[in-house]
């Protein structure tokens, strides 16, 4: 009876979606003074809030049916197994297809909620039109789930147990990581509604802009965090050491955060100073489509990836027949309305707004460098070549430019806006720059031969993180408001993730060896020795486990890589297991047994590489102080006002 | 002029849906093709692996007859599957000459013990470097070769009964 009410509420939500977008659309097309109106635009808020609330539901009793294991619900006999630990069979919930798609549209109705509850500045024709544009988006994630993905189908006859859940995506990190993606890709959304709200009452302006700009925040914030956490997840539990791989998935969830960076600085234009309106919608279109794209990529299998999803390509043709009405749609609405829109303020090239529109150029292009290496393979293939486009094309074309990009990043802020002067703005830059020198020629000197691109990675980190704490030097730091702080955390942030991706590029010590038990491997500054190799067993796996001893200087640790066995279904996974300390981590991987009988083992050192997740930590801390300082501000505007 | 502009982001966007759009309906190939394929084998000389059959040389594909490199394992199931296919076409008069890739003498003995043995030569490749030279990508995997040590073409996966008389026109067509 739970699956059945599931699908229940979603059909009601579904309906609820169709009628908030058709009173919008009405409504909003007819003269205010018309009979009927007044409570048309009234009513849209409410049904906003109750389609929530229903999707909600829906999500809550699909996951109630995996936490009990309803073998007789098809998603549940594919994906989960009874002998599952909880917190994998709640997670399981979204970790397949069907249930990964109703959590986006779960999310995206939250949202919906949340703006219809929460949002107090904007003109209310708007936030109606913002509205009915979300039910339009929701409405097509509504029909994907009821004609072709029903995450509540129902087996007959049910089988005994369930497949199991794909091993790799047993760990904590599956429970957090598409979740946080969605409320990113769900947060631009948002954005996305109020551009087309704003094109469709030619209301683009700072109101607009500040009621935007939470959303644009959050979603930056919650897909730092995915990317982040995506990225650790892929560098522990894959075993290949690496922690970015430029795989199409990866992409996917790098496009939409590039275009939300963008987006995030154009807007901060628009509300404070009026510029940049046309671009600004432009850029919440994008980012939009570059989520949607995302979303297509993975789910429709066109790219052949680590991240192998079973397929439909069905269900491809279905998400990308929705991103053509919606970013066809808008993009075409853009044409049309985005030339009778007044122009906002200009200012000076040397400016924070200069600096900005340069930023905003940069990151288009990286997006564009990711798009195409990303959208190359299928090109090809159209032509008959079969081809992967690597880490090669895309550290040569995106790393130069992201670098000058993260130089800029220490300049942008130290100016003023509207007008600067050329040379107060060098003095300003001065020590930062001064140190970038020092830290060149210090690793010149001291570690040389280092490849060309983490050279200038490690000097620019250097000279960008003093220049990104500069804001704050001669302030009263006591009355600086608190999105300085979060800007200034945020790129210090960036800052520090460079460091720990080029220190990992140019100091990475790897070997490959088959070892007997006992015989001493070495790797950077640690000795390794595997010291017995025993079995282990789990709730849902046996292993046989490596005890290794690590020894470094005088002391030493114990290192217990797994090579697992899964039996629902059958896979092998390598647990690696890693040593982190101040200055690096010794990251371990046991493999196979050869003929001989050594054991294969992988050992890496890799200097200071958790600074890249340390980054993005602080990242993503620095759009949440910035959030909340952005929220406590408007808030007291408002009580300016009453 | 400006408002011709102002359609440029949508006439992009066609653009990049045709890409997918195309990608998407073209039936998927997932098969890993040898851009070896039309080029001279790659220089190698590989150990004997059993007693009774010599090692293996690229040299011994230029003496002017055309003949079948199989990559094979005795680990691999398709490998057993195609082994009758493989004796149909050395009854057939065609030299097969195999690359037993990370495998042991003992367990290619048996091999060719329980599923007969087609192959002239067999070289040790233990570390896959000859197989990885060749562009595959995985076991089993048949080579044409002309007599001039030139691969002609690539059968990837088990050689089936109704692939026999396929390869039987190529190594005629790179004979002629």
């Amino acid at each position: 009876m739970i699956a059945e009410g599931g699908l229940a509420a979603l059909w009601f939500a579904a309906a609820l979606a169709l009628l908030q977008l058709v009173l919008a659309a009405v409504a909003l097309s007819r003269r205010q003074t018309a009979i009927g109106v007044e409570d048309m635009l009234a009513a849209v808020r409410p049904i906003a809030i109750v389609q929530g609330v229903l999707v909600v539901l829906a999500m809550l009793l699909l996951i109630a049916v995996f936490v009990e294991s309803d073998m007789s619900v098809r998603l549940v006999a594919e994906d989960s197994s009874a002998a599952k630990p909880l917190i994998y069979k709640v997670a399981g919930a979204w970790g397949n297809h069907e249930g990964s798609m109703l959590l986006w549209v779960t999310i995206l109705g939250l949202a919906g909620a949340a703006v219809a509850l929460f949002e107090r500045t904007l003109e209310r024709k708007t936030l109606v039109a913002t509205l009915g544009a979300q039910a339009a988006i929701a409405l097509g994630f509504y029909a994907f789930l009821l004609f072709s993905s029903n995450p509540f189908a129902r087996l007959d006859p049910p089988p005994p147990d369930g497949q199991g859940l794909n091993p790799l995506l047993q760990d904590p990190g599956l429970a957090f990581h598409p979740p946080t993606l969605y409320l990113g890709y769900v947060g631009i959304s948002v954005a996305f509604s109020f551009a087309v709200g704003a094109m469709i009452t030619r209301d683009v302006g700072p109101a607009f802009a500040r009621a935007m700009r939470p959303w644009v925040l959050a979603a930056w914030i919650f897909l730092t965090i995915g990317i982040t956490a995506g990225s650790y997840w892929a560098y522990y539990e894959l075993g290949w050491g690496g922690w970015w791989f430029w795989d199409p998935v990866e992409n996917a969830s790098l496009m939409p955060w590039l275009a939300a960076t963008a987006l995030l600085h154009s807007v901060t234009v628009l509300a404070t100073r009026d510029g940049l309106r046309a671009w600004t919608i432009m850029l919440a279109v994008v980012a939009f489509s570059m989520s949607m794209i995302g979303t297509f990529l993975v789910r429709s299998g066109i790219l052949t990836s680590v991240h192998a999803f079973a397929i439909d390509p069905k269900r491809g043709a279905f998400i990308l027949a929705l991103l053509v009405i919606y970013i066809g749609g808008a993009l075409a609405l853009f044409a049309l309305r985005v030339g009778t829109i007044r122009q906002g303020n200009t200012f000076e090239p040397i400016s924070r707004e200069g600096a900005l529109v340069v930023n905003n150029l940069l990151l288009s292009v990286i997006l564009g460098i990711v798009l195409i290496g990303t959208l190359y393979p299928i090109v090809a293939a159209a032509f008959g070549t079969q081809l992967s486009v690597g880490h090669p094309f895309f550290d040569s074309t995106a790393g130069p430019i992201a670098l000058a990009l993260v130089a800029l990043m220490g300049i942008g802020p130290l100016l003023r806006w509207r007008r600067d002067d050329l040379r107060a703005g060098l003095k300003r830059i001065a020590i930062p720059a001064a140190v970038g020198v020092v830290a060149l020629v210090a690793l010149l000197v001291l570690a040389p031969g280092i490849h060309i691109l983490p050279l200038l990675g490690l000097a620019l980190a250097a000279g960008v993180a003093v220049a990104s704490v500069a804001p704050l030097w001669g302030r009263d730091l006591k009355r600086t408001p608190l999105f300085t702080y979060g800007m200034v955390i945020a790129h210090l942030g960036i800052a520090v993730s460079l460091a720990g991706m080029a220190s990992e590029s140019a100091f990475n010590k790897e070997t490959l060896v088959a070892t007997r038990i006992g015989e001493p491997q070495h790797v950077g500054p640690y000795t390794v020795t595997l010291l017995g190799v025993r079995p282990v067993v789990g709730v849902n796996w046996s292993a046989v486990e490596g005890v290794l001893k690590a020894s470094r200087g005088g002391a030493s640790t114990t290192l217990l890589p797994q090579s697992r066995f899964f039996s629902t279904p059958p896979q092998m996974t390598n647990e690696s297991a890693i040593k982190t300390v101040l200055d690096g981590q010794l990251y371990t991987v046991l493999g196979n047994q050869d003929d001989a009988g050594r054991w294969q083992l992988r050992l890496w050192w890799k200097p200071f590489v958790t600074l890249i997740w340390a980054g993005g930590a602080l990242i993503a801390i620095g759009g949440a102080l910035s959030l909340l300082g952005r929220l406590r501000r408007e808030r007291r505007a408002r009580r300016g006002e009453a | 002029m400006k408002r011709v502009l102002l359609w440029v982001p949508l006439g992009a966007f066609a653009l990049l849906f045709a890409v997918v759009a195309s990608g998407l309906f073209r039936p998927s190939d997932h098969l890993v093709h040898s851009q070896m394929v039309g080029k001279a084998l790659p220089q190698f000389t590989l150990p004997k692996m059993v007693p009774d059959a010599p090692g293996l040389a690229s040299t011994t594909f230029t003496d002017g007859k055309p003949r079948l490199l199989n990559v094979f394992a005795s680990w691999c199931i398709p490998c057993m599957a195609e082994s009758p296919n493989l004796m149909a076409l050395k009854q057939h008069g065609v030299e097969i000459d195999a690359v037993a890739v990370r495998d042991t003498p003992r367990n290619v003995e048996d091999f060719l013990k329980r599923f007969g043995n087609p192959y002239a030569r067999i070289g040790d490749d233990r570390q896959s470097a000859v197989q990885l030279a060749l562009g595959s990508s995985g076991v089993p995997e048949t080579y044409v070769i002309d007599g001039h040590g030139r691969i002609v073409e690539q059968h990837i996966g088990d050689v089936r009964a109704e692939d026999v008389p396929a390869l039987l026109a190529a190594l005629k067509k790179a004979g002629g």
